[in-house]
């Protein structure tokens, strides 16, 4: 693995099911990774301080803040220990005609957008978690967002739509 | 088919609930620089720099001083230096500009500029500002260039300009009063705080041509101003704006798109990107503005108003940007929706040290109704009236004149009437009522009124063409940043062609060079003047359409209809073309053709609008008026002093909801901003001037949760005649009277007024123990 004065080398990452060879240095966030090197821009820089959620992608199903986090903690050796398990990065780009997304074109959930990727994989995540949540948990998960066109109603309802839905289809065959 | 008055998606929704929307950051060429500014730490000091040592770091290209730039610039009066020039005039002022390969390089370059200060004294409120002997932000103000007159600078002090009204005899106004009020209000400066932060991108060609993208809601604006400040031709100037995170106002201002283009001019054309970090965002660009206010009206015994004065202190910081504007759209409609016969308004724009301003959502409005409503309860109060009376009784209406004595009618005004009516219905109930042991249910309810104040030449345009199915491209000059405005003026299109909505396809990003020019996407008017530019398109359009079918069809144009993607003969629709078969050019079975491509042209300028008069203010400053009704009801613990808004009612005539939908989702959500705004928003500063909360952890705007459990927006339509199927402007409006209905709500709960905002827990446990003390 050739690493330069910088401390830039190259590892792979896991990113939407796909393994992606980059390029990056110990200090890159996860979000300049995403953006700059796999030009996967779903993921929003809105404050790079994790206040305010728009670069929020999913680690392992969970969501997170990327601008919070560190590319090289996603990294994995070119021949991985036995048993190993690469960390699974899912951005906004790997939703495709899921629910969250239907309900947040019925809601009206967004106007400008930008916040928009953020908030959808928060509630992918959420409906993954914590399928059962109650409205009170819907909200305190929204909270760690911020959307500044919207008045929030239309966010919880397409987020509550989705956790309704869900109970409600019938189980896989 | 029938597209007006559908709630259609917007058409870019899609792409925005699967990450390839694309804003300006999103879309960076390989090659691309990046700039990264150093900013002041100081508020007001003289300045010496040390660059060199930056200049020779690793991956540095070249770093900018304000000594590299002889510019002032400006939208109204030329004051501001892009990067500062011997010294700094608020915290957070450019003062360098890095340019590097890349972005750590550049920050860590940015890092190791040294900037010695020599501290000036800071001038950091309003007060100090037109205090005698103030220290002076602008030593050389009466040299400034006028760029868009009218702008009255004071020389020699912080004031850089004052507009008035005058209109009826004020002494005898007050002669008529038996019953005066007076209050004083400060409000601080507010943070657009759009999500995605501003940013540009510039690149000089070898042919000469400029090529600019950025975040702008002004691209033509940009366009010409670079040609102005740096003698171009306009036409060399290319600016795209691709979608807009979110804008409020705060992207009309052109800053950044300046400071790329010098960047890209110090390394040879190259392109330079400068991103605005969160905190840049907030302290470096400008804010909107602040104010501080007295008030004082008059009333008849019976409580019809007889006299208005005011006087507005507008902190527009360092420099004015667009605030002698805002301050003349201030004096517009100084009094409300209400008929006074004698005013007086003074509006002055005061220099301090604080961050820039220029336009903000309502351009003016969210603060002016904050205090002619707040003195409306007042005086309401005084004379034991029901404020909803009050305010019924002095409604303006059509007949009666603005204060710059503009005659209104039913079509220019909409019925203020309606609106208070219904929502005093909707708010129905006791001003405060007990509702537990230690919580107190409240109300409050104020009315808003607003013109566009836009420049009496500002135009639009719109372009119609033609693909060989039939379907039709629609370009226009206008920015899509969540207003929905590339949606509506497809709806336009398509219902006057008789397309499906999806048969009309939209360039969403702007490019001046192809798309039609529109003044700037501000002040809620695409839907007038971009649609009015498309009606004329799509009526140009038609009859090119119809002279085609009328050669093909055998008959005259006037016998001819269109509809659903075809001509036909209005006496018999079964006989017809299709617009595939004649939009380019009718082609016969001999293969010989007539016609050629259709073009459908259309454009818009205001019409009988008027700069005002220096001296009394009158003139015509917009085509018509949005009017509505808001209130609040509040949950108040009388033990903490917190309190939330529970419910939230706006009516609003909106003329004819073109998208019901998109209305009422954009009136909700500025009536979250709005709550925001009279809840916990305010930019503050330490005492040498500092910039103490420029970021979204201190600047706290609404989160999910604080918003209210009710929304309840309700649409009166009485329409504009001369507007795009009868629509009103509607998308600043629903913020407009909210700080005012939680104040009002808020005095009801405490029983003591508020004049102030943001009305926080903190600053309410002031005002009753200041209350107290001077009991």
């Amino acid at each position: 693995m050739a690493t330069s004065h910088t401390g830039r080398a190259e590892h792979l990452i896991t990113v939407n099911g796909e393994q992606r060879r980059v390029t990056l240095r110990p200090a890159d966030t996860l979000l300049y990774i995403l953006r700059d090197e796999l030009g996967l821009t779903g993921a929003k820089p809105g404050c790079e301080n994790g206040d305010c959620g728009a670069c929020t992608v999913l680690v392992d199903g969970v969501p997170m803040k990327s601008c919070l986090l560190l590319a090289i903690e996603f990294a994995t050796p070119e021949e991985p220990a036995a048993g190993a398990v690469p960390r699974h990065i899912e951005t906004v780009e790997s939703l495709d005609e899921t629910e969250v997304q239907r309900q947040f074109l019925d809601h009206w959930a967004f106007q400008c957008g930008y916040c928009t990727s953020g908030f959808l994989m928060l509630a992918e995540g959420l409906r993954r978690q914590r399928p059962g949540a109650s409205p009170g948990e819907v909200v305190d998960w929204l909270r760690s967002n911020i959307c500044r066109c919207t008045s929030y109603a239309e966010i919880i309802q397409a987020v509550r739509g989705t956790l309704e839905r869900e109970r409600s289809a019938p189980p896989p065959v | 088919m029938n597209a007006v008055g559908h709630s259609v998606a917007r058409k870019e929704a899609p792409n925005k609930v699967t990450g390839r929307a694309r804003y300006c950051a999103d879309i960076t060429p390989a090659g691309t620089l990046t700039a990264a500014l150093v900013v002041s730490r100081h508020a007001h000091a003289r300045i010496r720099l040390e660059v060199d040592h930056a200049r020779h770091m690793p991956g540095v290209v070249a770093v900018l001083t304000g000594q590299d730039v002889s510019l002032l610039c400006g939208e109204v009066l030329e004051d501001r230096p892009p990067l500062a020039v011997g010294k700094v005039r608020y915290w957070g002022e450019p003062v360098a500009l890095v340019i590097a390969h890349g972005e750590a390089e550049a920050k860590r370059a940015a890092r190791a500029v040294r900037v010695d200060y020599q501290p000036l004294p800071v001038v950091n409120t309003v007060e100090d500002a037109i205090a005698a002997g103030a220290a002076l932000v602008h030593e050389r103000l009466g040299q400034y260039k006028r760029a868009q007159p009218p702008v009255v600078p004071q020389a020699q002090s912080n004031i850089a300009d004052h507009a008035k009204i005058r209109c009826g005899d004020a002494a005898e106004g007050w002669r008529n009063s038996a019953a005066t009020v007076s209050g004083h209000f400060a409000l601080p400066q507010v943070e657009h705080a759009a999500v995605e932060t501003r940013c540009a991108r510039a690149e000089i060609l070898h042919d000469g041509r400029v090529l600019v993208q950025s975040t702008t809601q002004a691209p033509f604006e940009v366009q010409k101003l670079l040609a102005r400040y740096f003698h171009l031709q306009q036409g060399q100037v290319i600016v795209t704006v691709p979608l807009v995170g979110g804008a409020f106002g705060g992207k009309a201002a052109v800053q950044l798109e300046i400071l790329a283009y010098l960047a890209s001019r110090a390394v040879n054309g190259r392109p330079v990107q400068l991103v605005n970090s969160r905190e840049e965002d907030m302290a470096t660009s400008p804010v909107g503005v602040g104010l501080v206010a007295d008030v004082k009206l008059g009333a008849s015994a019976e409580g019809l108003l007889q006299a208005a004065e005011l006087t507005f202190w507008l902190d527009t910081g360092a420099y004015t940007d667009s605030t002698p504007r805002v301050a003349r759209a201030m004096c517009s409609e100084c009094t409300g929706p209400y008929r006074v016969p004698h005013i007086r308004c003074d509006a002055y724009t005061v220099y301090t040290n604080h961050t820039y301003a220029t336009a903000f959502r309502g351009f003016g409005h969210f603060p002016l109704t904050f205090v002619i409503e707040r003195t409306m309860d007042r005086l309401a109060e005084q004379l034991d009236m029901d404020p909803v009376e009050l305010r019924r009784k002095n409604l303006i209406g059509p007949g009666d004149r603005t204060p710059t004595r503009m005659a209104l009618t039913r079509s220019t005004l909409g019925d203020p009437r309606a609106c208070l009516d219904r929502a005093a219905e909707l708010l129905a109930g006791p001003a405060r009522e007990q509702t537990g042991p230690h919580t107190v249910r409240a109300r409050g309810l104020a009315l808003f009124w607003k013109t566009s104040s836009s420049p009496p030449n500002a135009i639009s345009g719109a372009i119609v063409t033609f693909n060989q199915d039939g379907s039709v491209n629609l370009s226009t000059g206008t920015v899509e940043m969540g207003a929905g405005t590339k949606t509506t003026s497809a709806q336009i299109l398509a219902e006057r062609l008789g397309l499906d909505i999806g048969q009309v396809h939209i360039h969403t990003h702007v490019n001046t060079k192809v798309d039609p020019e529109h003044w700037k996407t501000v002040a809620s008017l695409s839907t007038f003047m971009a649609g009015r530019a498309v009606l004329e398109a799509a009526e140009d359009a038609k009859a090119q359409l119809k002279s085609v079918a009328a050669i093909v069809l055998k008959c005259a144009p006037g016998d001819l209809s269109v509809a659903r993607g075809r001509i036909f003969l209005t006496a018999d629709p079964n006989i017809y073309v299709a617009f595939r078969d004649v939009a380019h050019g009718y082609t016969y079975p001999g293969g010989d053709a007539i016609g050629g491509q259709i073009v459908g042209r259309g454009s818009y300028i205001m019409r009988h609008l008027t700069l005002l008069d220096e001296e009394t203010g009158e003139g015509h400053p917009g085509p018509s008026f949005t009017v509505g009704a808001q209130g609040v009801e509040i949950d108040w613990d009388t033990r903490s002093g917190r309190y939330r808004v529970v419910r939230a009612v706006s009516v609003v005539d909106a003329g004819r909801a073109m998208n019901p939908a998109g209305a009422r989702t954009m009136l909700q959500g500025g009536m979250c901003m709005g709550i925001g705004l009279a809840t916990r928003e305010g930019v503050l500063y330490g005492r040498g001037g500092q910039r103490l909360n420029d970021q979204f952890r201190t600047y706290r705007t609404m989160r999910a949760g604080e918003q209210p459990d009710e929304y309840v927006v309700e649409l009166v339509e009485t329409p504009q005649i001369d507007a795009p199927f009868g629509a009103r402007p509607l998308g600043e409006h629903g913020l407009l009277a909210m700080p005012a209905a939680v104040a009002a709500a808020v005095s009801h709960a405490i029983g003591r007024p508020v004049s102030h905002l943001p009305i926080t827990p903190e600053s309410l446990w002031r005002l009753t123990r200041t209350a107290e003390a001077a009991r």
